[in-house]
Formats: structure tokens, sequence, C-alpha cells
């Protein structure tokens, strides 16, 4: 049976750097508070540019990097909770504008595990035989749907867009991928859609759109989850948590890693962190820290990465990866 | 017996010696701020099986040791 073996990565985010002091002019915050409950320093914030330019962008990068050609792609996955239309789907968007004429395409909604989701669609469609070339994007743009009145929430987010291309291969890859939800806790973690207003019903249009949350309630659910999944993926492969090399955890907040890297024993070290620079890109989190893991030189062949996630819906999900890029 | 397994908590999740905290110590005076404190009371509701709601009237050890002698099964 083929594996899917990651073969390229790439990422990309606005220009427009926003830090803690910035956002203090906005809403009522300070440098020290966000950092101190979050770890985050700054995020990128569109002026303009669209899910889709984002994810065009990221997309372009990783094929580069997989050494094909669009062309070359029969399947895009993308995952977000920020789409430019609720259709087309933001891959499809993509898809004509980098000229990927064989790929199939659909977008994913998972919230901040949507990239996790998206790799147990890979793995699932390349192991089957059914593609061979598979381009996966976690892309948002949420500063359009952050309430910018709510100090709790606005500061944590920022946007950007992350991509992975898996191929069909003799050696291995995407090794586990679990995923799951607890439906029962959905509202804990919600962004209406649109008022339903027809001629026959009018909805209240102010709750719609914007982001809302039980930070109290996900923080606890985070900071459970993590070590719970790490532990699975752990046991179901038979490893030691000291043949991981990383530990790729979702971007949420600095003080949710730490509890977690606390609960499981092992050292901040094998966490890869870089929210300060970003804050919480949502799904395109962690192929971002792929690809700036790449290019850092800090993942060699052979090497066990973890990565693992959590967030609205709530969806929560792991996978053990093999890198031989 | 309570408020030494409260004093086992509060001194884990914020790195302090259990010296520290008797009855009368606010979080505040341990510099706890709000996720400090999530993650006592999440380690509390776990421990006693309960459901604290309002963690916002939370402010020292007693309140926390009360809560748990009028809401434990």
């Amino acid at each position: 049976m083929k594996k899917a073996k990651i073969s390229g990565v790439g990422c990309y985010y606005p220009d427009n750097i926003v830090t803690n002091d910035d956002l203090a002019k906005i809403v009522d915050t300070s440098d020290e508070w966000i950092h101190k409950r979050t770890g985050i320093r700054k995020r990128r914030l569109s002026t303009g540019e669209n899910t889709s330019d984002l994810a065009v962008m990221a997309a372009k990068n990783a094929i580069k990097n997989a050494g094909l050609i669009p062309e070359d792609i029969d399947l895009i996955v993308l995952a977000t909770t920020s789409p430019d239309f609720l259709t087309p789907s933001t891959a499809a968007i993509v898809q004509g504008r980098i000229g990927a004429k064989n790929a199939a395409c659909f977008d994913i909604l998972a919230a901040c595990s949507g990239f996790i989701y998206g790799l147990k669609i890979v793995k699932s469609f390349i192991e089957s035989g059914a593609y061979k070339k598979v381009l996966i994007i976690g892309a948002e743009v949420l500063s359009k749907i952050l309430d910018w009145n709510d100090r709790n929430t606005c500061v944590l987010f920022g946007d950007g867009a992350g991509a992975a291309v898996f191929e069909a291969a003799e050696e291995s890859g995407i090794e586990t991928v679990n995923i799951g939800t607890y439906g029962d806790k959905a509202d804990l973690l919600i962004c209406k859609s649109h008022p339903l207003n027809n001629p026959y019903y009018k909805e209240d249009m102010d709750t719609f759109g914007k982001i809302s949350m039980d930070g109290r309630e996900v923080y606890k659910f985070a900071t459970n989850i993590i070590p719970e999944q790490v532990n699975l993926i752990l046991k179901e492969n038979n490893l030691k948590i000291e043949d991981i090399k990383y530990i790729i955890p979702h971007q949420a907040n600095l003080r949710i890693i730490e509890t977690a890297a606390k609960k499981l024993n092992v050292s901040m070290d094998k966490f890869y962190v870089n929210l300060n620079e970003y804050g919480n890109t949502s799904a395109a989190c962690i192929p971002i820290c792929m690809d700036e893991m790449n290019r850092h030189g800090l993942l060699n062949n052979g090497d066990k990465i973890i990565t693992v996630a959590f967030g609205g819906g709530l969806t929560f999900g792991a996978a053990l990866i093999i890198w031989s890029k | 017996m309570i408020l030494e397994k409260v004093k086992g908590i509060i001194s884990e999740q914020l790195n302090i010696s259990p010296e520290e905290i008797n009855m009368d110590t606010a979080f505040e005076d341990l510099g706890a701020d709000s996720l400090d404190l999530f993650q006592v009371v999440s380690e509390i509701e776990d421990q006693w099986n309960i459901r604290i709601d309002e963690v916002e009237k939370i402010k020292t050890v007693s309140d926390v040791v009360n809560f748990i002698e009028n809401n434990k099964q």
C-alpha cells in the first residue's frame, strides 16, 4: 500500500504586522496583559487580501517546494473557517488561480483542527489509490469575523495561510491520524452564519458573523485534549515521547501549550511555537509551522513529528508524520 | 483535609510553596491571573467532581474551600 509522503510545504501571510501596542489603540488592552496570558506579541492582519489570496500564495510556494507544477495536483483540500464565499469553495478559487486544472476541489470546516482533518482525508484518499498528488491548504482571514469590540477574543487571532503537498510513495509519511468532535459542546466557540431573513421570518442581525468563545471552557478542553491525543498517538504506534523530534501544537495560547507540556512531563523544547509572531491563525497554524521548521532546517528525513489541534466544534485531532521530504 | 488538598493543587499550579498558602490567602496576592485561576478551578472540579460556574466570585482560598464543602457529593 502506498503512503502519503510529504513532498512540499509553503506559507504566506499579509505584510501588515500588528503589535499588541497597536491593538491597545483599538481596544482596552496592553502588551503586558496580552503577552502574559497568551504569549502573543504580534500578528498579521489583512489590509485587503482575502482568504483565497493568502491560500493561492501558500499553495504556489508549497507546489514549488515539492518540485511540481500546478497541473500535477489531482486534489485540493482547503481547511478554513473564513472562506471568501459560501459558494464557490475557496479551494475552487485557488484551483482556478494557480491553474491546477486537473484537481478536484473542496473545502472542509473543522475550525482550528481543520488541517488535521485534512490530513485524515489526504491519508485515506492517497492510501486508497484515489488520488496521487494532493495539495492541502489551511487559510484564514479571521480578522473579518472577529468582534473588534471584544478585547478577550480580537487580540488572539491573526491572518495567514499554510500549505503542504503529499504524494503517493513507498516511503513513510502520514502514519496515523485521529480526529474527533464533541458536538454537545458546539456552543462554546461559535460564529453565526447568515441570519434567517426571508418573507416569512426575520432574525436579529446583530449577533451574526463574529467569533464568540467561552474562554475558560475552551482552555480547559485544550489543556486536556493535547496530552490525551499525544498519548493516544504514542500508544497506537508503540512509541515513547523520546522518539518524537517535535510536537507541533495548534498555536492558540502559550499557556495552553505549557500546561499540556507539564501534563505530558516533557520539556517545552519539544514543542514548536511561533504564536508570539502570528497569534492564532486557526487552520493555518500547523502548515505555517511546518514550512517554517523546514526552512529553518529543523527537520531531517526519518524524524517523527506529532501535530495536535483543537478548536470550535469542539473538534480535535492529532497525527504522526514521519518527515521524508 | 480539603484545605490540604486545595493547598497542594494551588502550590502545584502556581509553583509556590504550600506554606505560603492559608485560608485567608487571596489569589491576587499570589500573583495569579485569570488563567492561573482557571487552572486551579479546573483541577478542583476534576478532583471533587463538581462544577464552579462563577469563577469571578472566587477571590481567596477560603472561597474555594467553602465552595467545595457546600457542593461536594
